[in-house]
């Protein structure tokens, strides 16, 4: 392997690397806060670029689509009056849920009327962002106290759930988005997409955010403390449930924007998601799901074997990424009996 | 005006009754002890009235009925529990431990709170002086003060403490009641459970005796703590225990 081709690898490892991050960090914080594994995150990361198609004009996606309302906006329009119906009994939250539910429709609606590139793709992200907390709502918050088993089980569910339904909304093809910041910047040898700088920028944001939200701010530790130790949150004032809400809604946010910059570097298509979240998964465990750093380390890791992978033996790319979650449980597996039950 | 009424609280676990028909009423400015042996159901009286446990009967707090409610909903109106278990955030700094006891006034945008930490350092100067240890690596005692000062954080109008002497050495069993006198001084109204019987009757100015689910005594502090009944079965156990270990 010669300094090109290792160049080349190292800069494909870094973007990909770096959208597992944003996904690892995000499992990692929906994990701690309620114990739910989000196996659906990638399809949140697919359903915004993929619902940003609807809102391009017709010169630029190649298709014609207007005036047509993506069906994730009938999905999250449904959730919300889901959600609606189940705080019946406070009208005042049942009635901005409602609202927000014709909220979601009237924002698709005027998206998909031809609106700016850039106005199209923030529609894109508010309109899929409900899915996340709503998924909360509907589905994990009755299950209160379930085990984490039970959970898994939810989630995985829902996950078969809304990729069949990104079949049915978006079809099975792959789609071409226009790049925010096209080009690309000769860096040593290897040129690399302006694009992916958008990625890296947004990742550094995020990372910063995050740490400046658990460390500064009284809500960011409540949310730790909900992590930490439930009861004595709860003692505190602190709303498990309230958490949950934050930490789904934090969770869904970064995965539909690393969507929308990573979309016109790999044009993405329905089943897509699944893949991207199950690699920000391996590289989540590898921190034992609690770990933000370890997650990140990881996820920088699983970039870097994918690319060797792919460049060694392309056929078997992801399973030998797989392949590297067996030693990783097996060490934990030994670690969590040397620490012994925690809990 | 009364802060607290129970009435007829039962909480039962599959088939075991823990609690049975208990009644009582804490007012304001007053320190009230509920006391009785390991398994009597203290923890499980205050768990009832906290929503964390099913339990039948009803709860007047501040003169309002509580049917449906959660320990999050009552540390936000006041009402606010010390658990047995101290259940500190072990991972997060002491000071980060005390402002979360405020989140709800926080969430409130409420005034006051910064002065309240300083407050609670002044009862505590050994928090003050580990605030930015983490809260796991401090001992068992200063664990007991971090969680009564968290719980002061929320400004409680009634304070519920479960057996905070638990575990902990002579020295700081005498600490921590000598805190809670200064609290009772100050006007902060408490609902103490204890086994420590003597300690507890000496700071409470009414006590409740509980054995089996059921209560069995009540009256004044100085009262019980001369009852002879008392004397036998909960003064005469402090000090078997405390040959046993
Ligand atoms: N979660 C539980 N499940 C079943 N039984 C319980 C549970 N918690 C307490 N008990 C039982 O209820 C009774 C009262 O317990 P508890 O309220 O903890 O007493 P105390 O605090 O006075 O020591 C005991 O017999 C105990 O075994
Ligand atoms: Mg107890």
């Amino acid at each position: 392997m010669d300094w090109a081709i290792f160049s080349f690898l190292a800069a494909d490892a870094l973007q990909n690397g770096t959208i597992y991050a944003l996904l690892a960090l995000s499992l990692v914080l929906v994990f701690a806060v309620t114990r739910v594994i989000l196996v659906p995150l990638g399809e949140f990361l697919v359903y915004a670029p993929l619902t940003y198609v609807w809102f391009l004009p017709p010169e630029v996606s190649g298709l014609n689509l207007r005036g047509q309302i993506p069906g994730t906006a009938w999905l999250a329009a449904a959730m919300l009056a889901g959600w609606a119906f189940l705080e019946r009994k406070s009208l005042r939250r049942a009635g901005l849920l409602a609202l927000g539910s014709l909220g979601v429709l009237g924002l698709a609606w005027w998206g998909a009327q031809g609106v700016p590139l850039w106005l199209g793709w923030f529609l894109a992200v508010l309109v899929v962002l409900p899915i996340g907390p709503a998924s909360y709502r509907l589905f994990f918050e009755p299950a209160k106290n379930a085990s984490v088993l039970t959970y898994l089980i939810i989630a995985v569910g829902l996950h078969f759930a809304f990729m069949g339904l990104g079949l049915v909304f978006f079809g099975p093809e792959q789609f071409r988005l226009p790049a925010v910041w096209s080009g690309q910047t000769q860096v040593g040898l290897v040129p690399i997409n302006n694009q992916a700088f958008l990625v890296y920028g947004f990742a550094f944001l995020s990372a910063l955010g995050l740490y400046l939200f658990f460390s500064r701010s009284i809500y960011g530790k409540a949310l730790r403390a909900c992590a930490v130790n439930r009861y004595g949150a709860r003692l505190s004032g602190i709303s498990p449930s309230q958490a949950g809400y934050v930490s789904f809604s934090i969770a869904t946010l970064i995965a539909c924007v690393s969507g929308m910059l990573l979309a016109p570097l790999i044009s993405p298509a329905y089943f897509q998601g699944f893949l991207l979240g199950l690699k920000g998964f391996v590289a989540g465990i590898l921190g034992g799901l609690v770990s933000y750093p370890l997650a990140a380390l990881g996820a920088l890791l699983v970039g870097a074997m994918e690319s060797w992978a792919a460049f060694q033996a392309s056929a078997y790319k992801d399973a030998i990424v797989f392949a590297l979650l067996l030693p990783i449980l097996f060490w934990r597996s030994l670690r969590s009996q040397e620490l012994g039950e925690e809990e | 005006m009364n802060i607290l009424e129970v009435e007829n609280l039962s909480v039962r676990y599959g088939a075991v009754e823990a609690v049975r028909g208990l009644s009582l009423r804490v007012a304001e400015g007053e320190a009230i002890t509920l006391i009785g042996p390991n398994g009597a159901g203290k923890s499980s009286t205050l768990k009832g009235i906290l929503g964390l446990v099913q339990a039948s009967g009803t709860v007047h707090y501040l003169g309002e009925t509580l049917s449906r409610r959660t320990p999050e909903m009552l540390a936000a109106v006041g009402l606010v529990m010390v658990p047995e278990k101290r259940e500190l955030f072990a991972s997060m700094a002491v000071e980060d431990n005390l402002l979360l006891g405020a989140f709800p006034r926080f969430q409130r945008r409420e005034r006051g709170i910064r002065e309240d930490l300083e407050w609670v350092y002044s009862l505590f100067p050994r928090l003050l002086e580990r605030r930015r240890q983490l809260a796991g690596t401090m001992s068992g005692g200063e664990q007991q003060m971090l969680a009564i000062g968290r719980a002061l954080m929320a400004r409680p109008k009634l304070l519920l403490l479960d057996e905070p002497s638990l575990g902990l050495a002579p020295l700081i069993v005498q600490e921590i009641f000598r805190i809670l006198g200064e609290l009772k001084a100050r006007g902060v109204t408490i609902l103490l459970v204890e086994q420590n019987a003597r300690m507890a009757l000496k700071l409470a100015d009414r006590g409740y005796v509980l054995e089996a689910g059921e209560l069995v005594m009540e009256g004044r502090g100085s009262e019980l703590l001369y009852d002879p009944r008392v004397i036998e079965s909960y003064l005469g156990i402090r000090t078997r225990e405390a040959a046993g270990g």
